[in-house]
């Protein structure tokens, strides 16, 4: 077997969150071999990494601390390798979250606010925190301007969201995709080799594996890129 | 805007889901897998397993059910029935589910609630209510529960609705919701089965007196109940068993007849 055949590390950092599985489920449904570990040697030599998230950014961040995580994460987020995040692993890329005391990796500028409450629907109900369910997201620019890891995806499409906290990016440039829940919502950051989703593609349906799909090549194109 | 759900609900028995019969295109109804498959494809928004296998020893195979299913359908998976303790929930979770239902053990200590919600999230923890108007307000003593609050006009029932509690179902979802539920799957004890609709009254009563999202469960016979649970029962999320498993109505039908009566839903 020639070397440039073999398939790239994907390496989902394993914050001890409940839906780790999902996102390695995920990517094997796409044709990923990917190694869920919480050892930070293993982020040096990934070619690929994920980092989900669910619960609250302090327990996320406790994780990555204890762990030995976070200098290794923000390490590989400079590589220019690809790195994608998903809804509080999104969260932690900030400086700083209401949610808690413990400051984020401060790889994206900006915050993490809590979602407004009190809000009214267009159906006259009231809205719900969490914002939990399906909601529609709009990708900024046009098809040909967004992050490769989007592609193909119709605008429009709905991702599944549960979170009661939402990214707000200092600069508008970060913002990959919006959604709206009474208030405009970041439903995506993309900035080089780093995107993040405030949705959980791992259970999104079909538009949510096109994600992991598109994340794959990526991972397969850097392999070839680097030489290997 | 954020979509109204759509969420078949599954009955698993020793690793089988019953009640899945008449699919021509099925090839194997009882195989939870093909059957989630099916859901996803037609457009479910999320599924719930429900666990009816009365031995504990069977119930293992429902982690197995777990496990498959969310290698294959990659959809919300919600999974109730026998959950007594965090660790039933984390076994559940593991194995791929997002959302773990509870019913009678939390009815039986609401700190199973907290201890969840507290390990997991809120986000997983779903607590699951049989409730039905109330008829008998005078529990028997002998329970241990006292009766009925005179102003309560529906009661919880526990242990698949074979036991009356005196619960107020509205306080009781106020309580739960206190104390981390993230989610109710309210089920009408009254309406179940019957097909002449959702317990509308109930449902808007629960779901303005509290924060979280609220499935309503129990009485779909039609397209509109679907459309009244919703707008007049002020669910986020409508939820049906063998009216889909019997091909009555199929998802996509819902769904369509919902969008055109202008209800926010995700389409396929």
């Amino acid at each position: 077997m020639p070397e440039n055949s073999r398939k790239p590390r994907i390496v989902v950092v394993n914050t001890r969150a409940a839906n780790v599985h999902s996102v390695e489920k995920a990517l094997r449904r796409v044709g990923a071999d990917p190694l869920v570990t919480g050892d930070p040697a293993e982020l040096a030599s990934a070619d690929a990494v994920v980092l989900p998230g669910v619960g609250t950014s302090d327990s996320v961040m406790r994780a990555l601390n204890t762990m030995g995580l976070a200098e290794p994460v923000k390490a590989f987020a400079a590589s220019g390798k690809p790195f994608l995040c998903i809804c509080v692993g999104l969260q932690v890329l900030f400086e700083s979250s209401e949610e808690g005391e413990l400051s984020g990796l401060g790889l994206v500028e900006g915050n993490v606010r809590l979602i407004p409450t009190g809000m009214k629907d267009e159906l006259g109900a009231s809205m719900k925190v969490p914002h939990m369910g399906w909601n529609e997201v709009a990708f900024t620019g046009s098809e040909s301007q967004r992050h490769p890891v989007f592609a193909g995806i119709p605008q429009g499409s709905h991702f599944y969201f549960v979170h009661s906290y939402r990214c707000v990016p200092d600069k508008e440039s970060d913002v990959a995709a919006t959604t709206n829940y009474g208030v405009n919502i970041c439903a995506a950051v993309a900035r080089g080799n780093v995107v993040g989703t405030q949705f959980h593609p791992e259970k999104s349906g079909d538009v949510g594996l096109k994600i992991y799909e598109n994340f794959l090549e990526l991972a397969t194109a850097s392999l070839t890129e680097s030489g290997y | 805007m954020l979509t109204r759900r759509v969420i078949p609900c599954l009955d698993v028995d020793g690793g089988r889901v019953v009640k899945g019969v008449s699919f021509v295109d099925i090839r194997d109804a009882g195989d939870p897998a093909e059957l989630a498959a099916y859901y996803n494809a037609e457009g479910a928004d999320e599924l719930v397993f429900l666990d009816i296998t009365a031995s504990s020893d069977a119930r293992e195979t429902m982690i197995d059910v777990v496990e498959k299913v969310s290698s294959e359908v990659f959809i919300p998976l919600t999974v109730g029935g026998g959950i007594r303790s965090v660790d039933d929930m984390r076994k559940m979770l593991e194995a791929g589910a997002d959302k773990v239902s509870i019913n009678s053990a939390a009815v039986a200590s609401p700190k199973l609630i907290e201890d969840c919600a507290r390990e997991f999230g809120s986000q997983c923890v779903v607590l699951a209510m049989d409730v039905k108007r109330v008829d008998d307000p005078i529990i028997s003593e002998i329970e241990g529960y006292g009766s009925v609050p005179a102003e309560a006009m529906w009661q919880i029932y526990t242990h698949g609705g074979r036991r009356p509690t005196a619960l107020d179902a509205v306080k009781w979802a106020r309580l739960a919701t206190e104390n981390g539920a993230g989610e109710l799957l309210v089920t009408s004890m009254d309406a179940d089965g019957q097909k002449t609709g959702y317990d509308n009254e109930l449902l808007s009563v629960i779901s303005d007196s509290v924060t979280v999202p609220v499935i309503a469960s129990g009485g779909a016979g039609a397209l509109d109940h679907f459309y009244d649970a919703l707008v007049v029962g002020k669910s986020d999320a409508v939820l049906a068993a063998s009216l889909f498993h019997f091909d009555e109505l199929r998802v996509a039908e819902v769904k369509s007849y919902l969008a055109e009566r202008g209800i926010p839903v995700r389409e396929v």
